[in-house]
């Protein structure tokens, strides 16, 4: 195998992760590419089922020994991952690349010391005393803005609040100084108030440690806050990637104008009604032939010959912008004229 | 027990007579006045003594019309979940007076509360725990028929399938257990199960939050055609503020088992008086890149405190920005001794603050021109 042209980061080609199961092979990810580079945040956009926890736990090698069949290529900083040995999977977790959880309560273990849980994660990897790690546990309890960090180090993960739970998590995952941090919906379980600290804190921390760091989330809100370039999973595929202004100022795929129309906002005084995607989530076991959107799609009559029934369309850049691929079959000037005149409006 | 015109409230002076006052209207289809919920907190084995309570519920007043909707917001804890599970009768009030249609229903017994249950239905958080899963549909949706003896076998069937029509599920699908259906749809069963009496009052426990964004708003709107339809009045309890926004009539923000602000959903939005509101306004999201570049931000520090044993005064004084960065030593006093009431300080707008901020610029400003796209 060898490395793809592209310099980023970490860069993932064509991934795909099926699951055999009784019922029929689920294909949770089918043919998932991107690139993040150290310094930029990455969302992950999606509905629940549609793949992106599967690609992260991908990318930590969380499915070895699973029944998965995962194949494609995963690139960290000139290391191939998808084909590496569990053992250099465990020397690469926490050291290079780590995750913080959505749950911090059932991610953490509840009968040790959440001191003694940041150092064991910093001791594996670094051959120090037992002193030189609790320091550095401290040190970074203190930095995620937990107050008494040398009191805090010997409680219990019940003893800590949700928010605080969150930021030792976040604590555990840094203490090695990942240069990739993947964070699946980080903030998920906490309050809106709690919520803006965390996502605070992500930032700075990225900023100082100049990390990449790929958000996991279904919120578009929090998307639009903290992250540059955005991908938008259905159904297991990207059907459109673009920096966080095209995905949000020129959306080109009917499933992000739905996600768009979708979401009550508190900015705005009220819309008469929401606009709803009509339907389901498509099942991944029978995913629909042509383009995965096409049952719940509204726009199948812009398309000549019922290509989206029938023909499974290209991720292709919009032409507009080297960054801004989408996954539909209307033809591109046709897709900007109805955002512009029908949805935009309207939202 | 006092009558529903007791004047039991402080109004502040000057305050417009013809404003509606939330605290005080005796023809509310539901008045609830100075409800509290404390759970005692027990200590000891044989001879168990009370040593303290959790104070979930320290308060609540606040009233509500026929087909109006009551939005009931806050973090992880304020007691909103509580105050919703008061009202139908789920957990008997410490102290406080409920009327619904005119009758304090606070110490209904149970069988009191049968002939008022078909008026009062709730719908709740967790479509997957709320539903038996060893029931089919038609049985956990005739079920309100069955206990309120109000149809005949045959005619429950019948209804059972107008209502899963109604609620946008396949009829035919009667037969079927509930782990058939996906997240939304246990959510409409759970809705036909609610409005199934055709009741006129709905307490929604965070009805949308397990769903993704595009089944969510496919509930919301169900949700706003059923109570066109019926004249449904709705107890909207959810953490998600622009839902909130979108369905609610009025809001009433709650900190520490406490009302801070209630008032319309416009006010609320646009010009609120409570810091608290502000601040909690202030940390949502919004998708919108560029506006959230240059969002205003109200960082509050630190963790709610423990409803065992409230800050003294203004419950929110620990964490006010407020009180920590504008006001003086002997302002601060008064917000650590005095507690503050629930009051009108505009017309239609209370806040429970001793100094709410009053900036009325706000509602025309910027927001007006975003309104208009």
């Amino acid at each position: 195998m060898t490395k793809p042209e592209t310099d980023a980061f970490l860069s993932v080609r064509d991934l795909r992760v099926h699951f055999p199961t009784a019922d029929g092979l689920v294909k949770s990810v089918d043919g998932l590419s991107f690139d993040v580079n150290r310094g930029e945040i990455l969302g992950i956009v999606g509905e629940s089922g549609s793949g992106k926890s599967v690609t992260s736990q991908a990318i930590l090698g969380l499915h070895k020994g699973s029944r998965a069949r995962i194949t494609g290529e995963i690139w960290l900083d000139g290391t191939e991952l998808v084909g590496a040995s569990e053992e250099k999977m465990r020397s690469l977790r926490g050291d290079k690349m780590a995750m913080i959880f959505q749950d911090p309560l059932s991610s953490m273990h509840p009968f040790y010391r959440v001191g003694d849980q940041i150092t064991e994660a910093y001791q594996v990897h670094n051959k120090v005393s037992k002193s030189v790690a609790k320091k550095r546990a401290i040190e970074m309890l203190d930095r995620v803005g937990i107050p008494n960090p040398d009191k805090r180090f010997d409680e219990y993960p019940h003893q800590f609040s949700g928010g605080m739970r969150q930021r030792a998590m976040i604590a555990m995952a840094l203490v090695c100084d990942p240069k990739l941090l993947i964070a699946d919906e980080p903030t998920t379980a906490l309050d809106v108030t709690v919520q803006a600290q965390i996502l605070d804190l992500m930032r700075d921390l990225q900023r100082e440690f100049n990390s990449a760091i790929i958000l996991i989330t279904h919120d578009l809100g929090v998307v639009a806050e903290t992250c540059d370039k955005v991908v938008v999973m259905y159904g297991g595929q990207c059907v459109e990637t673009g920096t966080v202004d095209e995905i949000f100022y020129e959306p080109e795929m009917p499933y992000a104008w739905g996600l768009l129309g979708s979401m009550p906002r508190l900015d705005r005084t009220r819309q008469d009604r929401l606009k709803p995607i009509a339907g389901q989530p498509p099942s991944l076991i029978q995913v629909p032939k042509g383009c995965v959107f096409n049952p719940r799609c509204a726009y199948q009559d812009k398309v000549p010959d019922d290509m989206c029934r029938t023909q499974h369309p290209d991720l292709v850049p919009t032409g507009t912008s080297a960054s801004h691929a989408v996954r539909c079959h209307i033809h591109p000037e046709e897709r900007r004229r109805i955002w512009a005149d029908e949805i935009q409006p309207t939202l | 027990m006092s009558t529903p015109s007791s004047p039991s409230f402080a109004k502040a002076e000057g305050a417009n007579d013809a404003a509606y006052n939330p605290l005080d209207e005796t023809d509310a289809l539901l008045q609830v006045k100075n409800v509290t919920k404390h759970f005692p907190i027990k200590q000891g084995i044989l001879f168990q003594r009370q040593v303290g309570a959790v104070r979930a519920v320290d308060g609540v007043s606040f009233s509500l019309r026929a087909g109006e909707t009551l939005g009931l917001v806050g973090e992880s804890g304020c007691g909103k979940s509580t105050t919703g599970r008061v009202i139908t009768k789920l957990l008997d009030p410490t102290s406080g007076d409920i009327f619904f249609n005119g009758r304090n229903i606070a110490d209904y017994s149970r069988h009191q509360m049968q002939g008022v249950r078909r008026d009062i239905q709730m719908i709740f958080q967790d479509p997957y725990s709320s539903l038996n899963p060893r029931h089919t549909i038609g049985t956990i949706v005739g079920a309100p028929f069955r206990i309120q003896g109000a149809k005949t076998e045959r005619g429950i069937k019948a209804e059972v399938q107008d209502l899963m029509a109604r609620v946008g599920l396949n009829p035919e699908h009667y037969n079927r257990y509930p782990h058939e259906f996906s997240g939304g749809q246990r959510q409409r069963i759970g809705i036909a199960r609610a409005i199934a009496l055709r009741p006129k009052l709905i307490v929604c426990d965070e009805p949308v939050s397990a769903l993704d964004v595009s089944i969510q708003a496919q509930v919301v709107n169900l949700l706003e055609d059923l109570q066109t339809e019926f004249n449904l009045a709705y107890v909207f309890v959810a953490h998600d503020l622009s839902v909130v926004r979108h369905i609610a009539d009025r809001v009433a923000v709650m900190y520490l088992g406490k009302i801070m602000e209630l008032t319309d959903r416009n006010t609320l939005y646009e010009s609120p008086m409570h810091p608290y509101t502000h601040s909690l306004m202030s940390a949502v999201p919004v998708p919108d890149p560029r506006k959230e570049a240059k969002r205003e931000r109200i960082l509050l520090t630190g963790d709610l405190p423990s409803p065992i044993n409230p800050p003294s005064g203004c419950v929110f004084h620990t964490r006010c920005p407020k009180y920590r960065s504008v006001l003086s030593e002997a302002d601060q006093q008064r917000c650590r001794g005095e507690v503050p009431l629930l009051e009108i300080k505009r017309p239609g707008q209370l806040a429970a603050c001793h100094f709410p901020e009053v900036r009325a610029d706000i509602a025309s400003g910027e927001d007006a021109g975003v309104t208009g796209r």
